[in-house]
């Protein structure tokens, strides 16, 4: 139980960190929201002084980020100057349908990379794991934008599925089955992109995790005693090389997240990637502290749940 | 080649005949199409005699784990034959095999990854019996149980993971899970060389104990003389894939023919004696 609440202490502080970093980074940044306002020779400098005054830009920021911190605690992280309104309900509303999408291409990615990497493992060398081994490689080098446009292409060319949206325009008047189906078409092409992105490095990995158990005398010593080939992948090697992918699984988690605001800009998914990009365009800045740190929370709970689970399942770190 | 010493020493056959065997490894060359064959050993003939020790020896890279691995049918050989108890295992069907494969088991040199860490003791002793389908749940624990009492472990530390045991426990652990099956053969390679002097000295007086009491036969491979000299009816020398000499232990100790089994030796009393002086 230590070992969970030491973890659940330092990804606290992480976020404490990630926040004083953002914030940080931001206070760099030249200009702020109202820079393109005092520009506008009808609009006075005392009114954009007045502006400033009144969302606290005027103050050092150590008060702006006790403020922000305040706000956190209240749960409303802030207000969007662009939107006017409290930033966590803004936020909420874009996290669900990234989580929608990340969690779902997430699902996919892992239950495609578990089978395919113990096949290609359990057939090392032979024809169909080198074919294998060139597919995840050609896929690697692909850049993700050129990945995401082509699929992009291949929506428009063939008209199988919508090119952007999360829903159909007429969508509030569907029965449930019809919402889930909209839905779930909508979701295919994004979904499908970001199971592309980050399906190589876990096939590639998972074949590795496995090959290296595969070759351990303990597996050998299982084979003298008997068993099948079957048991000797299911039972043996995959429950010892689940160690290194559990942990994969946080860092899968991660790369999902970065992959998804590319997604969800080039294929219009209203993730918080778009909200993201407009609001550092814009210099909404606890609209960009609030999506970091979401992106941040998302993070940190992906590896908090790898480690949850490797407490679980791994005797060895229960015994440190 | 050197036929053995079995042909004028024991009556009754051998339990384990090795005829011609011989082991290829085919490498592909980076960025080319071509196969190269490397050859681990060849035209190996070997014998052993029921409740009787043969001891492999040779340098490192000799052949002796390829051949262990082959005897054990873990690697499939490329020529000659392996005979247990007068049947051919190499044209066994699968449930055959898996059926023979109870007769002949296996330790390994590294006794923490020979062990599944994220099993019990017990756990391990009785995986054996689970592969086979032997007995129930309770059976297998139970027969567990006596084993590691039989190879001198708690019963206490039924529960206790591998890495909770010292490298003598662990290889007393292997040693109780190659026992489970009841077999006639065990195979040590390399089994004592990961452990400090004390525990291969327990160990080997276990093993010795153990095939007093169930006439069991051990091929040894080692690179360790000394203790081969102490456990070991009869000796194979091992060089470059071959076996070049073939005799009993007190023979070939006391009158080695091939030149690189002399050298061998000659190398081993060196070590011996620069240690002695060490210690004095």
């Amino acid at each position: 139980m230590r070992y969970l609440t030491r973890r659940l202490v330092h990804s606290t502080l992480l976020l404490f960190a990630v926040s004083i970093f953002a914030f940080g980074i931001l206070q760099l940044a030249p200009g702020d929201f109202f820079t393109p306002i005092s520009l506008n020779p009808q609009i006075s400098a005392h009114t954009v002084a007045a502006l400033r005054s009144q969302y606290g830009l005027d103050q050092s920021f150590p008060i702006r980020y006790e403020h922000w911190l305040q706000s956190v605690f209240r749960g409303d992280f802030g207000i969007s100057f662009a939107y006017g309104t409290p930033v966590a309900p803004l936020l909420a509303v874009r996290a669900r349908n990234t989580l929608l999408l990340t969690g779902t291409s997430l699902l996919v990615a892992w239950l495609l990379a578990i089978p395919f990497g113990i096949w290609s493992a359990a057939h090392r060398g032979k024809w169909a794991d080198r074919a294998g081994g060139i597919l995840t490689s050609s896929l690697l080098t692909v850049p993700d934008l050129v990945l995401f446009l082509a699929l992009l292409l291949m929506a428009v060319r063939t008209g199988w599925f919508p090119t952007g949206g999360m829903t159909s325009a007429g969508f509030d008047d569907l029965a449930i089955g019809g919402k889930l189906d909209d839905l779930a078409l909508h979701l295919v092409l994004p979904c499908l992109g970001l199971v592309l992105t980050t399906l190589p490095p876990l096939v590639r990995h998972v074949r590795s995790a496995m090959i290296e158990v595969l070759e351990a005398p303990f597996v050998r010593a299982a084979r003298a005693h008997g068993i099948s080939e079957r048991r000797v992948l299911l039972r043996y090697a995959l429950p010892v090389a689940a160690n290194p992918l559990i942990t994969l699984f946080g860092y899968s988690l991660a790369a999902m997240l970065s992959a998804s605001l590319l997604v969800e800009m080039v294929l219009s998914w209203p993730g918080v990637g778009p909200l993201l990009v407009e609001a550092i365009l814009a210099k909404d800045v606890y609209v960009v502290v609030g999506a970091v740190m979401l992106s941040s929370v998302f993070l940190v709970a992906g590896n908090l749940v790898a480690d949850a689970v490797l407490f679980a399942t791994d005797p060895r770190i229960r015994m440190d | 080649m050197n036929s053995g010493p079995q042909s004028n020493c024991n009556p009754c056959g051998p339990l384990l005949r090795v005829s011609g065997l011989g082991k290829e490894y085919v490498l592909r060359r980076p960025f080319s199409r071509k196969k190269v064959a490397v050859s681990a050993f060849q035209d190996v003939s070997l014998a052993i005699f029921p409740g009787k020790t043969l001891a492999v020896v040779g340098e490192s890279g000799a052949g002796k784990s390829s051949l262990a691995r082959c005897i054990a049918l873990l690697e499939r050989p490329t020529t000659g034959g392996i005979e247990l108890a007068g049947q051919n295992l190499l044209t066994l069907s699968e449930k055959e095999l898996s059926r023979a494969r109870r007769k002949v088991q296996m330790i390994f040199q590294d006794s923490a990854s020979a062990l599944n860490p994220r099993l019990t003791a017990n756990e391990i002793i009785a995986e054996p019996l689970l592969i086979q389908g032997e007995g129930t749940k309770s059976q297998r624990r139970e027969r567990a149980l006596q084993l590691m009492e039989q190879v001198g472990l708690n019963r206490a530390s039924e529960r206790k993971r591998p890495l909770e045991f010292s490298g003598g426990q662990r290889q007393r652990i292997a040693i109780a899970r190659a026992l489970a099956l009841g077999p006639q053969l065990l195979i040590l390679d390399e089994a004592l060389s990961n452990l400090d002097a004390a525990n291969q000295e327990l160990i080997l007086k276990l093993l010795a104990e153990l095939q007093a009491a169930q006439a069991l036969s051990f091929l040894h491979i080692s690179h360790d003389l000394r203790a081969v000299s102490e456990f070991a009816d009869e000796v194979a020398v091992m060089y470059q894939g071959r076996i070049v000499e073939w005799r009993s232990a007190r023979d070939l100790f006391a009158s080695p023919e091939h030149s690189y089994t002399r050298e061998l030796l000659a190398s081993a009393r060196s070590v011996d004696s620069i240690l002695l002086e060490r210690s004095a």
